[in-house]
């Protein structure tokens, strides 16, 4: 089955080739189906490899060698995929809710002109996805990082018509340059000491740990691994929308809402976390990285999280969310929790998947109304959306026994051991991510309903296309704890067990029982009581005027006002400044103003013909060439 | 003999064109010719494996001038692309009525061979010669077809170019009285150049440097180079971005680099940088155009500047990748004047601000543009990236002392690239503007379009297909 994995790709390529060479002649109907049924086909193939990967095969085992990529000299960098239990995993999830949204997409694109289009892209973002977790060496990661990226592009300016959805498609991709170039950065750094790209063989090099020697003869230092360390994570917070490069994540809400739900909610804004986890061998040996990723990791979980309490767009408030979460992630991996992180990324690919594609619904049927403040209500019209939402929020809360408790809990214990500073803000997040959750649910589903008569008689649940995938998201992020229960009820953490082979997990001092479920109380009585804060408030709230505070957190902390006061336009005057003063009168007015010179001087001295413009673009060029022959030799002789 | 025909075939087909008069006709024969030649250059490079080709036969034999030819894989995939970008610029521009087309596709061609030449040459006269003999036609056509301020911005190029070769003569006759027995060949260059005391090696470099430095071009060399574009018929603005920059970095290649070893050692680093800040300040400029043939103007430049910074970087990884670079590059902004000028033949603007909604009504054009876009801003699995990534190693491997910033600055075009390209073309296809009816590509600009997508997404794909040669 292992040798079969280059099908897992290739099923999503062959969808997106034929819905995007003939997405003139392609009937909607069968385009659904070929998009969706290629993403079937490669869960299929997931699922077994998933089963043969379970039983046995060591780390490292399983790669897959297609052609040679890039050979110069010795240099060489196989097109290789790694087959084990983390590529595994990611495959199920990539596939799997993968497969649901594409099924949710047929009904939720069908009036869509660009339905073929739009599943011909999908297909395509799949395809990259699969390279980034199935590669067997940075730089096939790396083909699938800038290829989700491309899809990510092309689908958050999928209606290219509105030039705020081109505009957000367009800072997406740019920011995310920001970080691929530290990405870019990390592997020179990378080759120039370890003489490889490959993971094995680079991982095998830092088994020898800080003082030992590499291929190259260098002695690993801990500079040498906390830069390159330092590097990828500057191309995960990229991906994975950490500050200070989240920004683009709430403006890619421009996009279908299915898509934000698997790309920028379950799947390719985890890929960060995915580099991190499959270079955990590297991150371990970089303290001083670690740290920065755990820091930067909580400032987003409590940033992103301050800002959705006051966000009145349902997707805003989960992209906010989604960044927030994405942070937890991250402060795992900094606590060298790399299970408890990954296990959160799969939890919460099942309901943040669920919560997005709720609100999908709903907008759906609101006739694409996103503002909660014209909702209200719904819930007695779409009764599978408003339960589903429900376990969604509970999940996400991290109520009791729902999927999200444990992993959350388990993130929260290893932030514990590492310092409670750690745990008690990420308590701190994760209140309010009870409290803006519950707000959205609330102001949605329940009380009187603030829209137009019109939208009113409109309002209907959606057809089983979109409930069954609704249904059986809910269903795993209710059971999606159970892979990871905690020491104390069960011996077996069947994820840990799982992973064990590819992961080094930071070996945490073991809480003892009563601290552990002292803290599992506290989070529980917190979700509880946020839960009644959130019901009594939404209650009372009038959508008046913000001021004070919440003005702030309505309008983002300005952080992106800041960025364009500090960024933006400082580049876009310094280029003007370039373009009109260096460049016309500088280097080419300098030039022409030379040949001017020579003019002047030479009516004067009527030693040249004047007005020929022949001697006087002659004299201009030899004055250039001249400047610039001193310069050079200026320069030299200093 | 077929490097001989590299050049006869343009030769003859150029010169034959002058007698023809029908529009149709003399297309017809040049694309005829151009399809010879790249059957030609195909096979070359095909039979490359056994050996490296040379050919010599007496030429100016009081002077010491030989006509020797030399096909080293580098020359021979210059010369390839060369032939390639010919008949596709020909092919894309069936449809456009040219004034004087016999004068205007002869000049095409003689140029062309003037390119083949410089590539092929392995006699310093005989590579001069060529080097004139590309100019010449390319200032002819420069001044006679294209837009109303082309007179202005062909003389500039022509004053540049031609100091550049005045210079670059001064130093070939220098480094003539040199040789033991008064001898242009390249060993015999090679060895008296490296023999030459510090200070005339470095003098010599410079005369040959800001010859070919006005050809890439390298900041603050530059400022003919966006008028010369601007104004431009598109096979033209195509021959002098997707070939001509290639001979000037062609020539540091084999006529510069090694031939004053001590003058590389000591301008290599003040190279270096001049082509880094070129890759920023191109970079930024392109920001600000409106233009977008200004536009694809200054991200040349930026690519350039990369491809300058490889050279001298002096690592096997970098020296490849400039190579794997010239090329694809050339094969990029050939599409991407291609698909401007069809923008600009049906809107009858090249103004990006007034452009906008090409997504609706020329779907076709618009995939064509972004991928073209997306290979020039380097996205894996085009061709874009592989010379790129190369590049950026092989600066990063140099033993330059400060290889790390360089390669860090240098990749910030790579942010910078993403944001003028994408700008453009949010410009240009997106948006609701004027739902003119235009019609999408012809017959004969989808196949030439298409043939460079295949390229790119080939090469992109499989880089080793290129770089196996190398």
């Amino acid at each position: 089955m292992t040798q079969l994995v280059y099908l897992v790709p290739l099923f999503p390529l062959i969808g997106f080739l034929l819905n995007g060479l003939f997405w003139k002649s392609m009937p909607k109907k069968l385009a659904g189906i070929i998009g969706s049924t290629a993403i079937l086909a490669s869960f299929a193939v997931s699922l077994g490899i998933f089963f043969e990967v379970k039983n046995g095969a060591a780390a490292g085992q399983g790669i897959v060698h297609l052609f040679d990529f890039i050979t110069v000299g010795n240099f060489k960098i196989p097109f290789a995929f790694m087959v084990d239990q983390l590529s595994a995993m990611f495959l199920l999830i990539i596939t799997g809710i993968g497969f649901l949204i594409h099924l949710y997409s047929t009904s939720y694109m069908h009036d869509d002109e660009g339905f073929t289009k739009y599943f011909a892209y999908l297909n395509l973002f799949v395809f990259f996805m699969l390279l980034l977790v199935l590669g067997a060496n940075y730089v096939v990661m790396f083909i699938g990082w800038e290829g989700v990226g491309l899809a990510s592009y092309l689908l958050i300016g999928f209606w290219y018509k509105n030039k705020e959805y081109t505009n957000a498609s367009k800072k997406a991709f740019i920011m995310n340059r920001i970080g691929d170039l530290g990405f870019l950065v990390g592997m020179m750094l990378t080759v120039y000491h370890f003489g490889t790209l490959s993971y094995n063989d680079f991982f095998a090099q830092l088994q020898g740990g800080i003082g030992a020697q590499t291929q190259n003869g260098y002695m690993i230092g801990s500079g040498m691994t906390n830069a390159i360390a330092i590097c990828f994570f500057i191309g995960a917070m990229g991906k994975s929308a950490q500050i200070p490069l989240y920004t683009w994540l709430p403006d890619a809400m421009a996009g279908p809402t299915p898509v934000s739900a698997l790309i920028h909610a379950a799947t390719m804004v985890t890929a960060g976390i995915y580099m991190i986890a499959r270079s955990n061998a590297l991150f371990n040996l970089a303290p001083m990285a670690q740290n920065m990723i755990a820091i930067i990791g909580l400032a987003t979980v409590l940033l992103a999280a301050s800002i959705a309490l006051k966000q009145n767009d349902i997707k805003k408030v989960l992209a906010y969310s989604t960044v927030s979460q994405l942070g937890y992630m991250f402060l795992a991996l900094g606590v060298g929790a790399y299970v408890g992180s990954l296990f959160h990324v799969m939890t919460h690919a099942f309901f943040k998947a669920l919560l997005f594609l709720g609100s999908g619904s709903v907008i759906h049927a609101m006739s694409g109304e996103q503002d909660m403040r014209k909702m209200g209500g719904l819930g007695k019209y779409m009764p599978i959306t408003k339960f589903t939402f429900l376990i969604g929020c509970l999940a996400i809360s991290g109520f009791p026994f729902f999927s999200g408790f444990f992993s959350k809990d388990e993130i929260l214990a290893a932030a514990y051991a590492k310092n409670p500073m750690f745990y008690y803000l990420g308590l701190l997040g994760a209140m309010m991510t009870t409290f803006y959750m519950f707000r959205a649910y609330f102001y949605t589903f329940t009380g009187n309903f603030r829209g137009t008569e019109e939208q009113k008689h409109h309002v209907h649940e959606s057809p089983a296309t979109m409930t069954i995938p609704l249904i059986i998201l809910a269903i795993l992020s209710l059971v999606g704890g159970l892979v990871g229960l905690p020491e104390v009820f069960s011996h077996h953490h069947l994820l840990n067990e799982y992973l064990s082979p590819v992961v080094q997990n930071f070996d945490i001092h073991h809480l003892d029982h009563t601290m552990e479920l002292t803290l599992m109380g506290i989070a529980s009585a917190i979700v509880l009581i946020m839960m009644y804060v959130a019901r009594v408030i939404t209650r009372k709230e009038q959508f008046g005027e913000a001021k004070g505070l919440a003005k702030v957190l309505e309008n983002k902390w300005y952080v992106d006002e800041i960025y364009d006061f500090l960024i933006v336009r400082p580049l876009a005057w310094k280029a003007r400044i370039l373009n009109n003063i260096v460049e016309q009168k500088g280097i080419d007015g300098g030039v022409n103003g030379l040949g001017q010179l020579v003019q002047w001087g030479s009516t004067r001295l009527k030693n040249l013909q004047s007005g020929q413009v022949g001697s006087y673009l002659f004299a201009m060029v030899i004055g250039i060439i001249i400047i610039f022959a001193i310069g050079i030799f200026g320069l030299l002789y200093m | 003999m077929s490097l001989i025909l590299l050049l006869v075939i343009p030769l003859i087909t150029g010169l034959a064109s002058f007698a023809f008069r029908k529009a149709q006709a003399v297309k017809a024969w040049a694309l005829f010719g151009s399809l010879l030649t790249l059957v030609v250059a195909a096979l070359s490079l095909c039979g490359i494996k056994e050996q490296t080709h040379t050919i010599s036969y007496t030429w100016l034999p009081t002077l010491g001038a030989s006509f020797a030819l030399q096909g080293s894989v580098t020359a021979l995939l210059m010369t390839l692309l060369t032939a390639i970008v010919f008949p596709l610029t020909l092919l894309a521009q069936w449809n456009k009525d040219i004034e004087q087309p016999h004068r205007f596709y002869g000049l095409m061609l003689l140029a062309q061979a003037g390119l083949m030449g410089v590539f092929l040459a392995h006699d310093l006269l005989l590579f001069y010669f060529f080097w004139e003999l590309a100019l010449i036609p390319v200032y002819f056509l420069a001044g006679q077809w294209g837009d109303k301020d082309r007179i202005k911005s062909s003389f500039k190029f022509f004053v540049y170019t031609f100091l550049g070769s005045l210079l670059m003569l001064g130093g070939l006759i220098y480094l003539y009285l040199q040789t033991p027995n008064g001898n242009f060949d390249y060993d015999t260059i090679l060895a008296t150049g490296a023999a030459l005391p510090m200070a005339v090696q470095n003098t010599l470099f410079v005369l040959f440097f800001i010859a070919f430095g006005i050809k890439m071009p390298i900041f603050p060399l530059h400022s003919w180079q966006a008028g010369a574009y601007e104004q431009t018929l598109t096979p033209v603005t195509i021959v002098l971005s997707a070939l001509m920059v290639k001979m000037g970095l062609f020539g540091v290649i084999k006529w510069l680099y090694p031939v004053f070893p001590s003058g590389t050692e000591q301008f290599g680093n003040i190279i270096m940088i001049l082509a880094l800040i070129g890759i920023i300040y191109g970079s930024m400029l392109a920001i600000v155009q409106k233009d977008i043939k200004r536009l694809i103007a200054y991200s040349s430049l930026a690519h350039v500047g990369l491809m300058i910074m490889g050279i001298f970087a002096d690592t096997h990884n970098a020296s490849v990748g400039v190579v794997a670079q010239m090329f694809n590059h050339g094969i990029t902004i050939t599409g991407l004047w291609l698909v401007v000028d069809m923008i600009e033949r049906r809107y009858g603007t090249r103004n990006m601000n007034e452009l906008g909604g090409l997504a609706g009504a020329a779907p076709q054009m618009t995939i064509a543009l972004v991928v073209i876009t997306f290979s020039s801003i380097a996205l894996p699995l085009t061709n874009g990236f592989v010379g790129e990534f190369l590049l950026f190693l092989g600066i990063f491997e140099s033993t330059n002392p400060n290889h790390i910033i360089y390669m860090a600055i240098a990749g910030l075009g790579i942010i910078l690239g993403a944001i003028y390209m994408l700008n453009m073309v949010q410009k240009v296809a997106y948006g609701n503007k004027k739902e003119m009816a235009i019609a999408d590509m012809s017959m004969n600009e989808r196949l030439s379009i298409y043939l460079i997508l295949a390229v790119i997404i080939i090469l992109g794909v499989y880089p080793n297909l290129l770089l196996q040669l190398l």
